[in-house]
C-alpha cells in the first residue's frame, strides 16, 4: 500500500507545482492499532506525512479522523504501532494543537496575550522573552486583534485565532487542528480559512487538519487524506494541485473542481461500502 | 430614558410597600401596639442602638464571630477541597461522610462542642466554622472535579505538569464554585452564630440582643436587632458577590 501511495505521489508530483516527492517524510506511522470497546478503529495502519505540507483528513462520520490526530499528537494512547517525527517521539518535539471548542480550550482568566504566551511559560522561558516572542509572532502574522481583551470579550473567530496563535508561538514542528472552524458561523469560517492559509504560507509548518467540510478540506490542503469506515484504511491520499494563494476564484477552476469531484467520489464509495 | 430611570427605582417599591403596610397596621391598631411598634419607633431604636448604643457593640461582636468562623472554614476547606477534588476516587470514598455531616444540622453539634471548648467564643465560632467548612469543601471539590476536560487537555498538550495543571487550571476553574460555597457558608455561619448567641450563655452579639429585648419586652429594640442581623446577612452576601465579580470576572461567560 505504501509503495503504491509513494508512486501516486510521484506521479502527481510531476504535475503539481509544489511536490514533496523524494523528500524524507516528516511523520511516519507504522502498524497503528486502536480499538474502543469492541470497535476496531485502526488495525495495522501505515501513513507517511510529507514535510511542510498541509494535510486535510476527511472521511465518513465516526471513521476516526479526530482519533487519528489525537493519537499522533499523543492526546490519547495507541494500542499498538509507532508514530515518529523524524525518528523522534511526540514528547521530544514541539507541536501545536488547536481544539474545535475554543471556548473551553482557552483560559478565560488570562488575557488573550497571556493565553498565547502560556506555552512558553511551560517551556520555562523568562517573562521578558515570553513577551518579546509573543509580540514578534503577533507582528509577524499581522493580525489586528486587541490582545488585552479576555477571551470571553472576543468573537468566536477571534478566540479561535488566539488559539491558533497559542499553538504557533512555540514555533512548532507540526501543527494539529481538529475541526477548528466547525463552531463558527459561515462568514467567520470563510475568513478563518484565509487566515489559516496565510499562516501556513508564512510559516510552512507541517499541518494536519481534520475537517468535516469537503470543500474546506480540499481548499486548504496540499493533500487530502481520505479515510474509509473503520477499521480505517487510506481510501486515497489525493494531492491538490491548485497553486497558492488560493482564492474564491480557485473554487471554480477546473483543476480544483476535478480534485473535489474525485474526493467526493472516493468518499461516496467508502460510505456505500458499509 | 424615562423607563431606565423607573427601572432603578423598582427595588425600592417593595420596601416602600412593606413600610406603608406596616404603618397602616400600627396606625389602625390591627395588632397590639406592644407586639408591633410603629416603623418610626423601631427605626429610632435601630438608629440609637447602632449610633454608639449597645446594638452597635453587639453587631460588631457578631461580625467578628462570623468573620472568624468563615476564615477558619475557608483556610481549612479550600486546600482540602482542591486536594480531594483532584482525585475523583479519593472524593468518592469520602463523599458519604462529607454529605452526612453536611446534612446534619450544625446546631445538633452544640453540646459536643460545648464539652470540647466550654461556653466561650470558641464553641460558637467552631460550630459555625464546622458547618461552613463542609459547605465550602463540597463546593470546592466539585468545582475542581468539574473542570473542563478540554482545558485540562489543552494545558497538558502545552506541556504542563500535573502540579501545573492543578494550580494553573483546576484551581482557577474551581473559583466560581468556590465562591458559591463561600456565600452559602457565610450565610450558614451567621445563622449558627446568631442561634448560639441566643442560647449558649452569651453576654453579647445580635442573637443575645434579640433574645434579651424579647425577655425585657422591649419590642422596638427587638425589631432593631432583627434588622441589624438582616442587614448583616445581606451585606455579607453582597460583599462576597462584589469580591467574586472582581476576582472571578469570567464566571458565567
Amino acid at each position: 500500500m505504501n509503495a503504491s501511495l509513494a508512486l501516486r505521489a510521484d506521479a502527481a508530483g510531476a504535475a503539481a507545482p509544489a511536490p514533496a516527492a523524494g523528500a524524507r517524510p516528516h511523520v511516519t506511522i507504522r502498524g497503528l492499532s486502536k480499538r474502543f470497546d469492541n470497535a476496531v478503529i485502526y488495525d495495522k495502519f501505515d501513513l507517511d506525512i510529507p514535510r511542510g505540507e498541509l494535510i486535510s483528513v476527511f472521511g465518513p462520520n465516526g471513521c476516526g479522523k479526530s482519533t487519528l490526530i489525537n493519537m499522533i499528537a499523543g492526546l490519547i494512547p495507541v494500542d499498538g504501532g509507532q508514530i515518529l517525527f523524524d525518528g523522534q517521539t511526540i514528547d521530544e518535539i514541539k507541536f501545536g494543537y488547536v481544539f474545535q471548542n475554543y471556548r473551553e480550550a482557552l483560559f478565560p482568566w488570562l488575557r488573550a496575550f497571556d493565553n498565547i504566551a502560556y506555552p512558553l511559560k511551560m517551556m520555562q522561558v523568562s517573562p521578558a522573552e515570553r513577551r518579546a516572542r509573543t509580540e514578534k509572532l503577533v507582528a509577524h502574522l499581522g493580525i489586528k486583534l486587541d490582545l488585552k481583551l479576555y477571551p470571553y470579550q472576543m468573537s468566536g473567530g477571534q478566540q479561535q485565532l488566539v488559539s491558533i496563535m497559542r499553538a504557533l508561538v512555540v514555533e512548532p514542528e507540526i501543527l494539529f487542528l481538529d475541526e477548528p472552524f466547525s463552531a463558527l458561523d459561515y462568514e467567520m469560517t470563510l475568513f478563518m480559512r484565509e487566515q489559516l492559509q496565510r499562516l501556513f504560507m508564512e510559516t510552512g509548518t507541517t499541518t494536519v487538519l481534520v475537517s468535516h467540510d469537503l470543500e474546506e478540506a480540499v481548499y486548504l490542503a496540499d493533500r487530502v487524506l481520505l479515510l474509509s469506515r473503520h477499521p480505517a484504511r487510506i481510501a486515497d491520499f489525493t494531492p491538490v494541485p491548485s497553486p497558492r494563494p488560493r482564492t474564491d476564484a480557485t473554487l471554480s477552476e477546473p483543476a480544483f473542481v476535478h480534485t473535489k469531484a474525485h474526493c467526493l467520489e472516493v468518499f461516496q464509495r467508502e460510505v456505500r461500502r458499509a | 430614558m424615562r423607563s431606565a430611570r423607573l427601572q432603578a427605582f423598582l427595588p425600592v417599591v417593595g420596601v416602600i410597600a412593606l413600610v406603608a403596610f406596616w404603618s397602616l397596621v400600627t396606625w389602625r391598631q390591627w395588632v397590639d401596639p406592644v407586639l408591633l411598634p410603629s416603623p418610626a419607633l423601631a427605626f429610632k431604636a435601630f438608629w440609637q442602638g447602632m449610633n454608639g448604643g449597645v446594638l452597635g457593640f453587639d453587631f460588631v461582636k457578631t461580625v467578628y464571630r462570623t468573620a472568624a468562623s468563615i476564615a477558619i472554614a475557608a483556610v481549612i476547606a479550600i486546600p482540602l477541597g482542591i486536594f480531594l477534588g483532584s482525585s475523583e476516587k479519593l472524593y468518592r470514598s469520602l463523599e458519604f461522610v462529607i454529605d452526612f455531616f453536611r446534612s446534619t444540622p450544625a446546631s445538633a453539634m452544640f453540646p459536643l462542642f460545648l464539652v470540647l471548648f466550654g461556653v466561650g467564643d470558641e464553641t460558637k465560632i467552631s460550630v459555625a466554622a464546622f458547618g461552613a467548612m463542609l459547605v465550602i469543601l463540597f463546593n470546592v471539590a466539585y468545582g475542581v472535579m468539574n473542570a473542563r476536560k478540554t482545558r485540562l487537555l489543552a494545558a497538558k498538550v502545552m506541556g504542563a505538569s500535573r502540579l501545573r495543571v492543578l494550580f494553573d487550571v483546576m484551581l482557577l476553574e474551581s473559583l466560581p464554585q468556590t465562591f458559591v460555597g463561600l456565600r452559602n457558608g457565610v450565610s450558614l455561619a451567621l445563622v449558627i452564630i446568631v442561634v448560639a448567641e441566643m442560647f449558649i450563655g452569651s453576654q453579647d452579639g445580635l442573637g443575645h440582643s434579640v433574645f434579651e429585648a424579647q425577655q425585657l419586652f422591649e419590642m422596638p429594640q427587638m425589631y432593631a436587632a432583627i434588622f441589624a442581623a438582616g442587614a448583616l446577612g445581606y451585606g455579607l452576601n453582597l460583599l462576597f458577590l462584589l469580591v467574586e465579580r472582581r476576582f472571578v470576572h469570567w464566571a458565567g461567560k
